[in-house]
C-alpha cells in the first residue's frame, strides 16, 4: 500500500525508528480492516439464562463452532484452486460465513463458561475465542469427523457442502428460539446463510449428477465416500440431548431434502455402513480422524509459535 | 437539535467501508445511539453477515468521526438480535447503490427455508443500461453480500446485493 506508507513518511522520523516498518505500527487506521479484533460479543448480555448449565451450554456451542471452524479451515483450502472463479469466491464466502459463525460461537462458549478456554502466558493479548481455535488440542475439538476429512474433488466438496448445510440449517431453524438468547441470534442468522450455502451445493449436486459421465462418476463415487461418515451427525451426543438440539430430531428432515435432490438427480441414496468409532467415542467426544491433525498443525501453527502475538 | 439527536446525525454520516457510497445508516447497520447509564455515548450495529471482515472497521470509523465532533467517550455494541435484513436498506440507498452500478435487493424472504434447485429468479435489471435481459454468474460475489450478475444487452457485469 504505497499510499498509505507515504501518508505517514517523514525522513525527520527515520533517525527514531528501529527499522523501516515502525512507521506501520504508529497508526492503522490506514488498513483496510485495521489490526485491532474487537470482541464479537461487545455490549451483548452473555447471562447464561437460569435454567441452562453454563458449562453444558460452552460445551454445545463449541460443537457447533467447532463443525464451522474445521469445515471453514477445510473450504479455505480451495481458494485459488477451484475449477473457475466464481466457484472459488462461492467456496470463500461460505468458509467465512462459517468462520464467522464459530467466531461468535466460541466467543459464546468463553463467555458462558470461562474454563473452557485453554491458558496462555500471563499477559497474552490472544481473545478467548482465538485461545480456543488456536491453542486446543485435536481431542479437545468437538466437531464430527464429516468436516475434517479431505476435500477430495469438486464433486466430493459439493457432496459434503450439501449433506453438512442440510444438517446444520436444520440444527440452526430449531436453535433460533433457544432459551439462550446469544445462542438464538447468532443461529437466525446463521440460518440466512445456510439457505444460500445448501442451495449452492444443491445446484451443482445436480449439474454434476446430469452433467456428464466424468463428472456423475465422481459425484457417485464422493457418496459412497462420505456416506459412512453421515449417520454420525444424527447420533445424539448427550450434552446435545441437554442444553441442544437432539440430531437425532433432525434427521427425518434432513432426509428429506437430502431425497429431494437425490430424486432430481436421479441419485439412489446410498448403503455404506456407518464408519464406527473407537470404544464408541466419534467427533463429538474428541475422537477424530488423522486429517484432523493435520488440518489442525496448519491452523495452528503461527498462532503456537507467537503466543504472545498481537495480530 | 439534543445531543443524542446530534450524535446520531454524525453516527449517519459515516459510510461502509466495502459499500462507500452507503452510509451505515442507508445501510440498516446503524441500530441504537444512546447514552449509557454514566452518561457516555453508545452506538449499536448489527453485522450484515456473521463473517462481515468490515466490522472492527465499521466501529472505528464511528469512534473517531464521533471523537471527531466532540463525543469524548465513545463506545460501539454489536446488536445481534433481531439479525440483519437486506430490507433495512433505505430508499436512498438503493438509490445510492444503482448510480454506482450496483443492483439493489428485492424483498427478503419470508417464512420457511425452502430448498431451491433452480438459479434464483429475481427480477433483476442491468444498473449500467437499464436491461431486464440479465443472467445470474454466481450467488457469491466480492462481499458476502452480493452476488454476480452479467447483462446480455450491455455485456457489463455487475454486482447484486442479495436479498436477506
Amino acid at each position: 500500500m504505497p499510499h498509505s506508507l507515504n501518508s505517514d513518511a517523514n525522513p525527520v522520523h527515520h533517525d527514531v525508528h528501529e527499522s523501516v516498518y515502525d512507521g506501520l505500527l504508529v497508526n492503522d487506521a490506514h488498513w483496510a480492516f485495521g489490526t485491532d479484533f474487537e470482541d464479537p460479543l461487545a455490549g451483548v448480555d452473555t447471562t447464561v439464562p437460569d435454567g441452562v448449565d453454563p458449562a453444558e451450554l460452552a460445551t454445545y456451542c463449541l460443537m457447533l463452532a467447532d463443525d464451522a471452524l474445521i469445515y471453514s479451515q477445510r473450504l479455505s483450502q480451495w481458494i485459488s484452486c477451484a475449477p473457475d472463479l466464481e466457484e472459488d469466491i462461492a467456496l470463500s464466502n461460505i468458509a467465512l460465513d462459517l468462520l464467522g459463525q464459530a467466531r461468535l460461537l466460541l466467543a459464546r462458549a468463553a463467555a458462558a463458561d470461562p474454563s473452557v478456554v485453554p491458558a496462555l502466558p500471563e499477559g497474552s493479548p490472544v481473545p478467548p475465542e482465538d485461545a480456543l481455535a488456536f491453542f486446543r488440542g485435536d481431542q479437545e475439538f468437538r466437531n464430527v469427523r464429516l468436516v475434517e476429512v479431505e476435500n477430495g474433488d469438486f464433486a466430493e466438496t459439493i457432496a459434503r457442502l450439501l449433506i453438512f448445510s442440510s444438517f446444520r440449517l436444520a440444527v440452526l431453524e430449531r436453535l433460533s428460539s433457544h432459551r439462550d438468547a446469544v445462542l438464538a441470534a447468532v443461529a437466525a442468522k446463521g440460518v440466512k446463510e445456510l439457505t444460500y450455502h445448501r442451495d449452492f451445493a444443491g445446484r451443482w449436486f445436480l449439474t454434476l449428477a446430469r452433467g456428464t459421465e466424468e463428472s456423475r462418476r465422481r459425484l457417485l463415487t464422493a457418496l459412497e465416500r462420505l456416506w459412512p461418515l453421515t449417520s454420525e451427525l444424527f447420533d445424539t451426543h448427550p450434552v446435545e440431548a441437554s442444553v441442544g438440539v437432539d440430531p437425532a430430531v433432525v434427521a427425518d428432515e434432513v432426509n428429506v431434502i437430502l431425497e429431494q435432490v437425490f430424486a432430481m438427480s436421479e441419485v439412489t441414496r446410498p448403503t455404506a455402513s456407518p464408519l464406527a468409532g473407537v470404544q464408541h467415542r466419534k467427533g463429538r467426544d474428541g475422537l477424530h480422524t488423522e486429517a484432523h491433525s493435520l488440518l489442525l498443525a496448519e491452523l495452528q501453527v503461527v498462532a503456537r509459535a507467537h503466543p504472545m502475538g498481537q495480530w | 437539535m439534543n445531543i443524542l439527536e446530534k450524535a446520531r446525525a454524525v453516527a449517519a454520516t459515516v459510510t461502509d467501508p466495502e459499500l462507500p457510497m452507503l452510509t451505515l445508516e442507508d445501510l440498516g447497520v446503524l441500530r441504537e445511539v444512546d447514552l449509557d447509564e454514566r452518561g457516555h455515548l453508545v452506538v449499536s450495529i448489527t453485522p450484515t453477515y456473521s463473517g462481515c471482515p468490515a466490522m472492527a472497521t465499521m466501529r472505528d470509523d464511528l469512534v473517531h468521526r464521533l471523537q471527531q465532533s466532540g463525543f469524548g467517550d465513545v463506545s460501539v455494541k454489536v446488536s445481534l438480535h433481531p439479525a440483519w435484513t437486506s430490507d433495512w436498506i433505505s430508499e436512498r440507498g438503493r438509490n445510492a447503490l444503482a448510480q454506482h452500478g450496483i443492483s439493489p435487493p428485492g424483498a427478503a424472504p419470508q417464512g420457511p427455508v425452502t430448498l431451491s434447485l433452480l438459479p434464483v429468479r429475481r427480477a433483476v435489471s442491468c444498473p449500467q443500461c437499464g436491461s431486464d435481459d440479465v443472467s445470474l454468474t454466481s450467488e457469491f460475489g466480492s462481499t458476502a453480500c452480493k452476488a454476480m450478475y452479467r447483462c446480455r444487452a450491455c455485456l457489463e457485469p455487475f454486482d447484486h446485493v442479495k436479498e436477506i
